[in-house]
């Protein structure tokens, strides 16, 4: 059934926002530190496992797949309700730090990725 | 009309699916029949989205973009927090473990590295504005990192509301421009497989930005770039009020 796949997608999702918000007391820091992260990995591991044992049905993936297809809609709604007009009038200070370091990390890119490709074991 | 009005403001969620469907519609009509297909109808859907939020500011004054319009309220639902972490982790769902095995230690020092630079950037601009004050170089360089590490840094060093405010837009016009560059350049500068995806998502941090300007370049990255995105704004609320704030004192005085 759909539901399944929904309910195994919120259980993901609910322990890995719990594993971040306890990782993040433990620090100290009030925020979530990779939530959204650890929920993907046993996402992950979830579905490597019930591949394996096949016990995924279509209709069950399903229930995760409409999330994953509702993902672009999700952004733009997202991209709808950014303080824009904050950004913009946040003086010069803030447009041009938030573009350098924008750009900045932007063009170090492929020499970060060839540096770790050439240290990788 | 005033019954219509009533019945969009009550079902805000549905007007959101509604709205943003007649969005993409839009987006993708334009990217096909005008554009050719040079830019992809996601990335003309999410600078419409942007366009929008800055239209709604503006007619309202608020700080939610287009979702201060109250018929137009059920966008913040669909573009908040809980349903934008509950579609990315179903991405991961076309994530194979394989994929990902031996490649933690690029996450941690891209993750690393972005923090560092995305702090130092924002420090040194702040700095050649005439701020002095660690507090203030400390605070404005966390909003550099991300616009939740900004407020979070300022509190913990009681930095000023208006230096906290600067550190805010700073975060929010930096996921704006990832958001805008990010398919831009994408080709220059090697962003088209799993694993510069991961280390992009660690040097840029901003979530939405980073997850907004995949989406726009190739779906199919999305979940690695978020995967490590989703560890800055913690890493950074680690560093910056602790480590990085004390560095400064160091150099600035308390």
């Amino acid at each position: 059934m759909t539901i399944y796949g929904v309910a195994i997608l919120a259980a993901c999702y609910l322990i890995g926002q719990w594993i971040g918000a306890e990782l993040g007391a433990l620090l100290g820091i009030d925020a979530n530190v990779g939530g959204v992260g650890f929920s993907m990995l046993l996402l992950m591991l979830a579905n490597s496992y019930m591949h394996r044992r096949k016990l995924l049905a279509p209709m069950t993936e399903g229930g995760i797949l409409f999330w994953s297809n509702l993902y672009i809609p999700v952004i733009v709604a997202m991209s709808a309700v950014q303080n824009v007009a904050a950004a913009l009038s946040g003086g010069a200070v803030a447009i041009i730090a938030g573009i350098l370091v924008t750009i900045i990390p932007m063009v170090l890119l492929p020499f970060v990725v060839r540096l770790m490709k050439r240290k990788a074991p | 009309m005033k019954l219509i009005m009533d019945i969009l403001t009550k079902n805000g969620l549905v007007v959101a699916f509604l709205v943003t469907g007649g969005i993409l519609w839009l987006s993708y009509l334009i990217s096909d029949k005008i554009l050719r297909k040079k830019i992809p109808g996601s990335a003309i859907a999410i600078v419409t989205g942007l366009l929008l939020a800055y239209v709604g500011g503006a007619v309202t004054g608020g700080s939610k973009g287009i979702a201060d319009i109250s018929w137009l309220s059920g966008m913040g639902i669909m573009g908040g927090a809980m349903f934008r972490d509950f579609a990315i982790v179903s991405t991961a769902q076309g994530v194979h473990l394989e994929e990902l095995r031996g490649t933690g230690w690029v996450g941690v020092v891209s993750l690393l590295l972005g923090i560092t630079m995305s702090f130092v950037i924002g420090m040194l601009v702040a700095l050649s504005f005439g701020y002095h004050d660690p507090k203030d170089l400390a605070t404005i360089g966390a909003g550099a990192c991300t616009f939740i590490v900004g407020p979070v840094t300022g509190a913990a060093v009681k930095a000023s509301s208006e230096v906290i405010a600067v550190s805010i837009a700073a975060g929010v016009v930096k996921s704006v421009v990832v958001t805008l560059i990010t398919p831009v350049f994408a080709r220059q500068i090697g962003l088209n497989n799993p694993q510069s995806a991961m280390v992009y998502g660690g040097l840029m941090g901003t979530t939405s930005g980073v997850a907004a300007g995949l989406a726009a370049t190739d779906p199919k990255l999305v979940p690695y770039g978020a995967m490590t995105a989703t560890f800055f704004t913690g890493l950074g609320c680690l560093l910056c009020p602790s480590v990085f704030y004390l560095i400064l004192t160091y150099f600035f005085g308390s």
